[in-house]
């Protein structure tokens, strides 16, 4: 069986500038791939192209061993679902009125009523989409991708600004989609996101994939540290943070939005010996915090950038 | 996934043709919204209820004459009876003092004075109306002192139908009408739905990218019969005017307009992704042909080496069309010169706009 998604030495360029900057992926059926990265990466650019939006500079893509343009696009199309952050699906139109007219595009499908369910919006099914809340429209753009009955679902910031709650009944349908084995590109800010749905995770910057692996390989790859954060209250102005280095089991201090970082090997030797020194230079740390690494620390390591909040 | 499998035929049965689903979605978005409503059909026959109004027919008005007769004879009272009677003039008899004021505040167009001497006339030479109300009462004044015309005369009053300003005005409304809707509702919406992601949500589905287009001309030509039908319909009823021409012509003529701005519309749309900078466009369209096509008054008032370049405009052509069916009854092979003109603006922009469409 083929892949649903190969492509090799994918470049886009736009004049003078390279958004993608040569990418080899595989994606096998079945799982859920991520691509994460800060804005600017390129990610949304190599979504586009894999749904067919952009022709590559060069390279190739095949979508179920079938490369674009060649005569059999609807073919593809006809087998992936797409589900786009923020559409606006049309205001005036109710849910089901919506679903109506993406079914009508497939030559075969799930019915109406089917994804209406699968999404959990029966008693929103006759409701005008300007009047849903924002996980609800999120939903309205997951059904429409899963109406067309897709072997292959895209999924471009699917919870961008959604609660928890509206996060989590997403995330669900997403799992029932994988669970009779669809297979799902997802893009994300979240890490926890990516934590929770992916399988494989590949990491962008400038064009390029700089990591990729599972999650937990992804995790494991940072060796075996934890991180140590916290606020200077006071400190007396002679007060350096880099001193903190030379504390024992202390590998790297850092900077972030007014508050410190420690990247450490052993929790308690470290701790016992960071404290000790901040009594003893007469500062105050606030909101002092340890935790296991996790995806976000992966990224920051890997691309020296923040996820959420860009 | 094994959904299909078990009930392939369950999804097929509920939804119709794309195409069908797509005007539905498009007139649905119109119905549902009232503004666009009103744009569309209550603005214009406001309009054209205001204007007919303003500028009706109005009765042609008798010049004023104030009489004052300082002489008892009996002349005098024959001749006051025959001037005050005539059904030419409109005049009262009245005091010099009331006279004087009245001429002064121009409030009548002549004094015409009875003295033992004769008949005096006094009044302002500067006045428009004045010299013809001194004509038209001397003439009342001699024919009833006994004076015969010379020569044999006539006079033959035509009254013609579709000659008044609501005969000009309906068919330029409707050119006007059709022009602005067919603008706003093609190219305006396709890059609100740009913006919006709604066309790259589109080109990622198995859709034919032709329905699309498709479905706008279909839910606009929907729409034109509707507005064409309640403006005609409106200036019958309220106005009495009556299409010379024939209303199959005037329809074909229509949708050709129509058709015209389509593809205008679809030009400007084809890559705005900035609702703002599309509504720039549309007023760069619409603005001056509103004012130099000839819908409210006639482009003849512009000077004369400007007449060719206006005429070459498809708002011009469409009203020129229009208002000779509807008024002068003409064929559509007189009308070749403007028919040609809106085909030419229609399918140039129509083709360049559907080799640089933008879906995303």
């Amino acid at each position: 069986m083929q892949p649903p998604i190969s492509c090799k030495s994918l470049v886009k360029k736009y004049g003078d500038k390279t958004a993608v900057a040569g990418i080899d992926l595989e994606v096998p059926a079945g799982i859920c791939f991520g691509l994460l990265g800060p804005n600017g990466a390129g990610k949304t650019t190599t979504v586009e192209m894999l749904e067919g939006l952009h022709a590559p500079t060069s390279g190739t893509i095949e979508l179920f061993g079938v490369r674009w343009g060649a005569g059999r696009d609807q073919e593809i199309r006809a087998r992936m679902g797409v589900a786009l952050q923020e559409t606006q699906l049309g205001d005036k139109q109710t849910v089901r009125e919506i679903l109506r007219l993406f079914r009508s595009f497939y030559p075969s499908g799930r019915t109406v009523d089917d994804v209406i369910r699968a999404v959990n919006l029966m008693p929103e099914q006759n409701q005008r989409f300007h009047t849903l809340s924002g996980g609800q429209k999120q939903r309205v753009a997951l059904a429409t991708a899963l109406v067309g009955d897709p072997e292959l679902l895209f999924l471009d910031e699917p919870t961008t600004g959604l609660d928890p709650r509206a996060r989590q009944s997403l995330w669900a349908v997403v799992e029932a989609f994988r669970a009779e084995g669809g297979t799902v590109v997802l893009t994300t800010h979240y890490m926890d996101e990516a934590a929770n749905l992916c399988d494989d995770i590949a990491v962008m910057d400038l064009g390029r994939i700089i990591a990729q692996g599972s999650p937990a390989a992804l995790i494991d790859s940072l060796g075996d540290v934890q991180f140590v954060e916290f606020e200077v209250g006071s400190a007396p102005p002679t007060f350096v943070p880099g001193v903190l280095a030379e504390c024992r089991a202390v590998r790297k201090v850092e900077e972030r939005r007014g508050r410190l970082r420690l990247t450490i090997d052993r929790e308690l030797e470290a701790l016992t010996s960071v404290l000790a020194e901040l009594k003893g230079r007469e500062v105050v740390p606030v909101g002092l915090s340890s935790h296991q690494a996790t995806l976000d620390d992966v990224f920051l390591h890997l691309t020296g950038k923040e996820l959420e909040g860009d | 996934m094994t959904d299909a499998a078990q009930k392939p035929a369950s999804g097929a049965r509920e939804t119709s043709h794309p195409l069908l689903e797509l005007v539905q979605a498009r007139l649905r978005e119109f119905y549902r919204e009232p503004g666009i409503l009103f744009w569309v059909f209550g603005f214009p026959l406001l309009m054209a209820l205001g204007l007919g109004i303003a500028f009706r027919q109005k009765q042609p008005t008798l010049p004023e004459v104030a009489v004052v007769r300082t002489t008892e004879s009996a002349s005098a009272r024959e001749l006051e009876r025959a001037v005050t009677s005539s059904p030419r003039l409109h005049a009262r008899a009245v005091t010099a003092e009331q006279a004087t004021r009245e001429l002064a505040r121009a409030k009548i167009d002549l004094v015409l004075e009875m003295t033992d001497d004769g008949v005096r006339y006094r009044f302002d030479p500067m006045q428009d109306r004045s010299p013809l109300a001194r004509a038209v009462a001397d003439d009342v004044v001699q024919t009833a002192a006994g004076r015969r015309s010379l020569l044999p005369v006539s006079d033959v009053t035509d009254a013609r139908i579709g000659s008044r300003y609501i005969d000009f005005l309906i068919p330029g409304l409707i050119g006007l009408n059709l022009m602005g809707s067919s603008l706003w509702s093609i190219g305006y919406n396709l890059v609100v739905q740009r913006k919006r992601r709604l066309l790259r949500r589109y080109a990622v589905t198995p859709m034919q990218r032709g329905h699309l287009l498709l479905s706008y001309m279909v839910s606009r030509l929907l729409f034109l019969l509707l507005e064409v039908v309640v403006l005609v319909a409106f200036g019958i009823a309220l106005f009495q005017t009556q299409v010379q021409g024939s209303y199959l012509n005037l329809l074909l003529v229509s949708i050709l307009g129509g058709a015209s701005f389509a593809g205008l519309s679809l030009l400007i749309g084809a890559r705005l992704e900035n609702a703002e900078v599309a509504s720039g466009w549309m007023n760069l369209v619409q603005l001056p042909m509103w004012v130099v096509s000839g819908c409210f008054f006639s482009y003849e008032r512009f000077p004369e080496w400007t007449h060719r370049f206006i005429e070459l405009l498809p708002l011009t052509a469409l009203v020129n069309a229009l208002r000779a069916i509807y008024n002068e009854g003409a064929g559509l092979v007189a009308l070749g010169p403007e028919l040609l003109v809106l085909g030419i603006w229609g399918a140039i922009p129509f083709v360049i706009a559907l080799r640089t469409f933008r879906w995303q």
